[in-house]
């Protein structure tokens, strides 16, 4: 039966308040997040007032202070602070995001964080991504080829073939991008979603690949791929400006030609 | 102690760390049949490998004529003779295979006009030993090490490699003969304990940035592996050599990459100034990174710096044009707007030295064996214990690296460890049962640090130890400010005794983390300051105002650094090796480093 509601063991109450220090001149409030599953309780939203006048300017920045000097067991993933490691991928004022490359400024009035939406909750803005790894390993994501490589020399690839894998291969994983997708929301389990179809892509329009026969048949299936209605969140959120609607539509459109 | 089990594993090779050099050990063991498993405190593609831009050396001579034996002598120069010059034959001569290999797996690199790997110069790149400019550098735009790391996971996944992800990895297993017999590594997940026993346990942790303030390193670079070898009582080498990139963003200390200098950008001062000109006239922006970063101190204290408060320094790339900005150094203009609000293709980025990699670490040889002196063999291998990549000292980049030597260390050592189990093991082969008390120190020292009650958070002793060693272990230093800094760090290192962790939980529990983090950032950073207070020589990235000189006579060795404590820091020498591998190239004397 259709429930309209979270369960009950998802309703986010209100958490805590932390007051700015004394002398503070720069407040702007944070509502951030929060699960712990080794207390038992529900969600809740923690409000955070952060100087920012001694903070740096990111979003990052202020859950980092916010962990070092306000309360240390707020729990997130970072790593490299410059948009590559994709770490610190969450919701941020209703988009997905790389907390370490938006600034704290970008909104009015309080910024909400919450985690990756849609997604199983570790703890705080920790989601488990074991699914949306296992999607990108099941497209077979290295260089499948039948004729053996030169042995002493690199494969040639003229520049344009090149720039054809240069976007799609610069994806993070962060996936900002699937888990801003409905249609992913809904079929998660079946559908691949917008970073391991981004992913295929990459090898699709590989011209060193040789297997985009037996790539196409993996996708050509109604879930895999064609759960894609182009909704284009992910291209509007990608954090890295990647294009992961595009790249489906092409590849149904490879699909298409193939049969004639 | 009751609460903490042990889950027990066992392996034929464990793997510590999923960077680039402990990717390449691990498909290429999963290939040659080991049972293989790679403990990482990160998703793989998170390592800090992902983050290097301008490219991976390899004498290929796509983009004019080029020789190994030329890139061997820049890099023994690069590193002012403190290299070991067979280690470093091996990997220049092993780079141009490596690198085609990496195409092979699918690298996207960047290509020439014929459809070639696309190379750019780098500083201290040189042809005919030193006479003219080499283009080596292979690249995928300004992201390679992104292009790199994520092709190696992707061939793990090919190879079926098997990974514990988001596992910490706490202390080496250490039997009574002095063998490394395996590791105890906690599951982030579920806070559960897990003992691996393996036959042998490479460490690829990669570097220590964060003992520093501004730094260009990831979160994530706390020297886990450095700190494990400490605690398992031997020695780490060479720690004094830190190195500082000439242009990390200024504030931000986001890194931006040296092939940028490569493209053509250069420096200059409030004046205007090429400054460079007068400190390396021939290679003047090109050249190596200890040499570009004193010359941008001097500028800075000479009151030649940039700003309101001429402290940096400004990096121009406006003239060469968006397109070239656009197809080859596409991350540069991102991360400028992002972090320094720069529009490049207008107005120079603000830069200033920040520090980048650790020369120094965990002693081994060209097989990425670990070496210590025992019994008065300086040569003496740990049985079951290696180490690749940052985390290695083999010494291949001696007192300072070459910029694109360190993507080209991680696939050569790490393929070379690989290689070297082969050669070495076989699958499948029994275990000993490991010492009863196996692990213990470890569940000891987690659940102290776990309820620890103290007055002093993690946060705050981290950033004092990080302001001491910023402030007493810089690009230069004198005897007086080292002596100072070790005796800070010791009573901020005595601190960590009163230590406070908050979180008490078991699933996900960042705050113990990072305080196991910040103990081994602390032994990391006692081993660099004190042993650059006892070399009293400059040499490479290590620059005494007090001894300004190179001292071949007493100083051309090794260090090993012991540390038993907050103040308890002993050393020994290593000789360097100066002689070759083979007869295919003659070793290079040390003479004056001119650039």
């Amino acid at each position: 039966m259709a429930e309209f509601r979270l369960p009950a063991n998802s309703r986010i109450t209100k958490g805590r308040h932390f007051a700015a220090p004394d002398g503070a001149t720069d407040i702007r409030r944070f509502a951030v997040y929060r699960y712990d599953p080794d207390s038992g309780e529900n969600p809740r939203m923690d409000t955070y007032d952060v100087d920012m006048a001694s903070c740096g300017p990111m979003v990052l920045d202020v859950l980092i202070k916010i962990k070092n000097e306000i309360d240390p067991t707020l729990t997130f993933r970072r790593s490299c602070r410059e948009g590559i490691c994709g770490s610190c991928a969450m919701n941020i004022d209703g988009g997905n995001t790389l907390a370490c490359t938006v600034t704290a400024e970008h909104g009015k009035g309080e910024t909400k964080i919450y985690p990756l939406p849609h997604m199983p909750i570790v703890k705080d803005l920790v989601p488990d991504l074991t699914n949306f790894y296992a999607q990108y390993a099941s497209i077979k994501p290295w260089l499948q080829t039948r004729t053996p490589p030169p042995p002493d020399q690199e494969r040639l690839q003229s520049k344009e073939d090149q720039e054809r894998i240069d976007d799609p291969a610069a994806c993070i994983l962060c996936a900002c991008c699937s888990t801003s997708c409905p249609s992913y929301w809904w079929n998660s389990d079946r559908y691949l979603g917008p970073a391991a179809l981004l992913a295929a892509y990459r090898w699709l329009v590989d011209s060193r690949d040789e297997a985009k026969g037996e790539r196409l048949d993996d996708l050509e299936d109604p879930f895999r791929l064609y759960r894609c209605h182009t909704i284009m969140n992910c291209t509007q959120t990608c954090p890295k400006g990647l294009n992961p609607a595009q790249a489906i539509a092409e590849t149904k459109k490879m699909l298409i030609e193939r049969r004639h | 102690m009751s609460d903490y089990e042990f889950i027990d594993h066992s392996y034929d090779v464990i793997v510590v760390g999923a960077g680039g050099a402990g990717l390449r050990a691990t498909f290429g063991l999963a290939q040659a049949g080991f049972a293989t498993a790679c403990i990482t405190k990160v998703f793989p593609t998170r390592s800090h490998t992902v983050a290097a831009q301008g490219g991976i050396s390899a004498a290929l001579g796509n983009m004019g004529q080029d020789d190994w034996r030329w890139h061997m002598y820049d890099t023994i120069k690069g590193g002012d003779w403190l290299g070991d010059q067979d280690a470093i034959e091996y990997m220049c001569k092993e780079a141009p295979d490596a690198v085609i290999e990496l195409e092979h797996y699918g690298v996207p690199f960047s290509r020439t006009e014929d459809g070639r790997i696309y190379q750019r110069p780098f500083g201290g790149m040189t042809t005919h030993y030193g006479e003219g400019t080499a283009q080596r550098t292979c690249a995928a735009a300004d992201r390679t090490g992104h292009a790199m790391l994520h092709t190696l996971y992707q061939q793990s996944l090919k190879h079926e490699a098997e990974f514990y992800i988001e596992y910490f990895a706490i202390d080496l297993i250490m039997d009574e003969q002095g063998a490394c017999r395996g590791v105890v590594a906690i599951d982030l997940a579920t806070g559960r304990l897990h003992r691996f026993r393996s036959h042998q346990v490479i460490l690829a942790t990669g570097g220590y940035g964060r003992a520093f303030f501004s730094c260009t390193s990831a979160h994530t670079c706390t020297g886990d592996g450095n700190a494990m070898v400490l605690r398992a009582g031997l020695p780490l080498q060479d720690m004094e050599f830190v190195q500082f990139h000439p242009t990390g963003i200024y504030g931000a200390g986001m890194l931006i990459t040296e092939g940028v200098r490569g493209e053509g950008g250069y420096l200059t001062n409030s004046d205007g100034e090429r400054f460079m000109e007068r400190y390396a006239p021939n290679a003047k922006d090109l050249a190596s990174r200890d040499v570009v970063s004193r010359a941008m101190t001097i500028e800075i204290r000479e009151g030649r710096g940039v700003g309101a408060e001429k402290d940096h320094i400004h990096l121009h790339l406006e003239h060469l044009g968006p397109e070239v900005i656009e197809e080859r150094l596409p991350g540069i203009a991102e991360s400028s707007r992002i972090f320094a609000a720069v529009d490049v293709a207008r107005e120079p980025i603000p830069v200033l030295p920040t520090v980048h990699y650790n020369m120094g670490g965990i002693p081994a040889n060209y097989n990425g064996e670990v070496v210590h002196s025992k019994d008065g063999d300086p040569e003496a291998v740990v049985p079951g214990l290696m180490a690749v990549g940052e985390a290695a000292c083999v010494s291949v980049h001696g007192a300072n690296r070459l910029g694109s030597n360190s993507l080209l260390d991680l696939v050569v050592f790490g393929r070379a460890a690989a290689h070297h189990c082969s050669e070495t093991l076989q699958p499948g082969a029994r275990h000993q049962n490991l010492p009863a008390d196996a692990g213990d120190n470890s569940v000891a020292r987690l659940d102290a640090l776990r309820n620890a009650k103290g007055s002093r958070k993690t946060s705050e002793i981290r950033l004092e130890m990080q302001k001491i060693m910023q402030n007493h272990a810089a690009v230069f230093r004198t005897g007086d400010t080292l002596a100072e800094g070790v005796e800070m760090l010791q009573q901020t290192f005595s601190s960590f005794d009163d230590v406070q962790v908050s979180d008490r939980s078991m699933i996900w529990n960042t705050d113990l983390i990072e305080t196991m983090e910040l103990e081994n950032l602390l032994l990391n950073a006692t081993a660099t300051i004190n042993s650059a207070a006892n070399r009293t020589e400059s040499r490479g990235a290590h620059a005494r105002e007090d001894y300004p000189d190179r001292d071949d006579v007493n100083w051309m060795k090794h260090t090993s650094s012991f540390v038993d404590g907050p103040g308890a820091v002993r050393f020994e020498y290593r000789p360097v090796h100066e002689q070759t591998l083979t007869d295919e190239v003659e070793a290079v004397p040390p003479k004056a480093r001119v650039y």
